[in-house]
């Protein structure tokens, strides 16, 4: 049996297989069932400083099972409402990552900080949505802002800030080092990558908002690269997120530089019970390949890669 | 924990979405009106598709009509999209993908359906079937009038027993149709009964049949967005409406803080039934 226990910086986590945000975060009563379902840690919705409705429906293209397309547009209930869900999962000793979305890096630390108060672990900046105007994306594109921002929040609080940046521009590493430089503990590669549906009978976008983020096993090998290249640029660790929906496919992330991964569209296709699916499917390769923990694996691939 | 893994459907497959012209349209009530659609993907009572009107919205909706290729949709007047929606005319293109969810088990054989104003939508087909199984169906149907009783006729159709309450006293026992469900309960031998309607009219449904050890299966509503299971929009204590139901046996219902108490907005936050 591996040890999958797995540390990102000061953060401990049961096991490598994070809930992503986005994904069943909406309700404390969800938190709980993800984390009663075996996920190593749990990351909320994110959540702004007013609750806002999001973009209305279509927010889904469906691709079978490779690939989902949503602009959600950042639902959520705001901060002033959100503190009670989040109160629910610490209530059963979920372990919760607190995201929250800002337009701006004093909006970003006040809000961190009001979120960091509930008692979450750490606090992971959404700097990647891809569909938002004012947010996402739009702030977390160029390195001197998201590396502002990312001061700024960690100025704010006391717990580990961890910086989830964007693949949709040409150096996502360049992101990454500058949340190092900004003080960040982790960051996290990558958010849905930008996209676009059209129905070609009604001659429009299939999406109310246009486009949206794609993710699912589309993604995976574009944040496979994301992380391979981020942990060859920066010290702090790397939680990998993008397509995951085997342990195959975890083990590829870990190999490639990832403390950590996120888990989220699978879920559609699989139910919440891919997370114990996920915990005894990587214990089982681990063993096979002969490595005593999660994180023997983690960055051994670029060793071997010239 | 979960609901309803025995009426569990491989729900996690892929749904089909296709854009279909409006065949039909029908004025049920003067409140409800019903879509009639091509779609030949295979479907069960219970189970709901989004429906997309392009350039307004998406809308999670039981079918009414889920047998052979031409479903259905009856929608109730509520709020500005579903007055729009219901001025579709035959002709019109909507999308459609689902359907999602699961379905009304159609083994017992004595039901009772409990319908309270546009909840008949969805227990019409199911009852449908049922008694295409064999089954015995007495319906108990309410409305705020008698001409707002929907699918009345098709419930006398298909060879149910229909008893009916009105607010008005218009037609049948005048109050609630929880009184009707309540006399049946309390007077004849039941199997299983089926709900839908309003959560607080679902409630005392479930908790009359309670000590008659009648067990209760309720078609509930949530705001939707995915469909998926994963955007949390529907989360209903531990389920999720839009995989886990949105059929669930009352037993399971019943402890949730939320039910018949509050809903959730399309932000997430909690609102109470009632409030605006």
């Amino acid at each position: 049996m591996a040890d999958l226990a797995v540390r990102v910086g000061s953060l401990a986590f049961r096991n490598p297989f994070l809930l992503a945000s986005g994904v069943w975060g909406e309700s404390g009563d969800s938190l709980v069932g993800a984390w009663a379902a075996g996920a190593g840690g749990v990351i909320t919705k994110s959540i702004g400083s007013l609750p806002r409705a999001g973009y209305p429906n279509p927010t889904v293209e469906q691709y079978s099972t490779w690939g989902l397309l949503n602009a959600m547009g950042l639902p959520n209930p705001g901060i002033d409402e959100y503190p009670r869900e989040i109160a629910a999962a610490r209530e059963h000793g979920a372990t919760v990552i607190g995201s929250v979305f800002a337009g701006d890096a004093e909006e970003f630390a006040r809000l961190a900080h009001r979120i960091a108060e509930t008692g979450v672990v750490a606090v992971e900046l959404n700097l990647s949505c891809p569909h938002a105007e004012g947010y996402g994306t739009e702030v977390g594109s160029d390195p001197k802002d998201v590396e502002e921002i990312v001061r700024a929040v960690v100025q704010a609080v006391r717990v580990p800030v961890i910086a989830k940046v964007t693949p949709n521009t040409s150096d996502a590493a360049a992101l990454a080092v500058a949340a190092e430089n900004g003080g960040a503990a982790a960051v996290s590669a990558i958010n849905t990558v930008r996209g676009l549906a059209i129905d070609t009978t009604l001659h429009r976008p299939v999406l109310a908002h246009g486009l949206g983020g794609l993710s699912g096993p589309a993604i995976k090998p574009v944040g496979l690269a994301c992380v391979w290249q981020i942990y060859e640029r920066v010290r702090i660790p790397v939680i990998g997120v993008g397509g995951i929906s085997t342990a195959e496919d975890a083990l590829e992330y870990l190999m490639a530089g990832a403390r950590a991964v996120e888990v989220g569209t699978v879920v559609t296709t699989q139910g919440i019970g891919v997370f114990s699916r996920l915990v005894e499917g990587l214990n089982r390769r681990l063993d096979e390949l002969g490595y005593a923990s999660a994180s023997a694996a983690v960055g051994v691939a670029h060793g071997a890669s010239t | 924990m979960r609901a309803t893994e025995g009426l569990y459907l491989a729900a996690r497959r892929p749904a089909v979405r296709s854009i279909v012209a409006v065949t039909e349209r029908v004025v049920e009530t003067p409140s409800t009106v019903t879509l009639r659609f091509p779609f030949a993907g295979p479907a069960e009572p219970g189970q709901f598709v989004m429906v997309w009107f392009p350039g307004d919205d998406e809308l999670p909706m039981s079918l009414s009509y889920t047998s052979g290729e031409s479903k259905g949709v009856t929608i109730k007047a509520m709020g500005d999209t579903s007055r729009r929606v219901q001025s579709m005319a035959a002709g019109d293109r909507v999308g459609i993908r689902g359907p999602y969810g699961n379905r009304f088990d159609l083994a017992p054989h004595r039901i009772l359906v409990v319908g309270g104003g546009s909840g008949s939508a969805v227990l019409a087909p199911a009852a449908e079937a049922a008694i295409g199984r064999g089954a015995e169906v007495t319906a108990a149907l309410g409305a705020t009038q008698a001409r707002e009783l929907l699918f009345r006729e098709r419930f006398a159709g298909m060879g149910a027993r229909v008893e009916v309450a009105t607010d008005d006293g218009s037609d049948g026992t005048r109050g609630f149709v929880t009184t009707v469900a309540e006399r049946l309960l309390a007077t004849e031998p039941f199997d299983a009964v089926w709900t839908c309607g309003p959560e607080v009219m679902m409630r005392k449904v479930a908790v009359a049949a309670e000590p008659r050890h009648v067990p209760v299966y309720c078609s509930v509503e949530r705001h939707m967005k995915c469909a998926l299971g994963m955007c949390d929009a529907c989360a209903l204590g531990p389920y999720h409406v839009c995989v886990d139901g949105p059929v669930f046996p009352a037993e399971r219902l019943l402890p949730l803080p939320e039910f018949s108490r509050s809903h959730r907005d399309p932000s997430g936050r909690r609102v109470p039934f009632g409030a605006r």
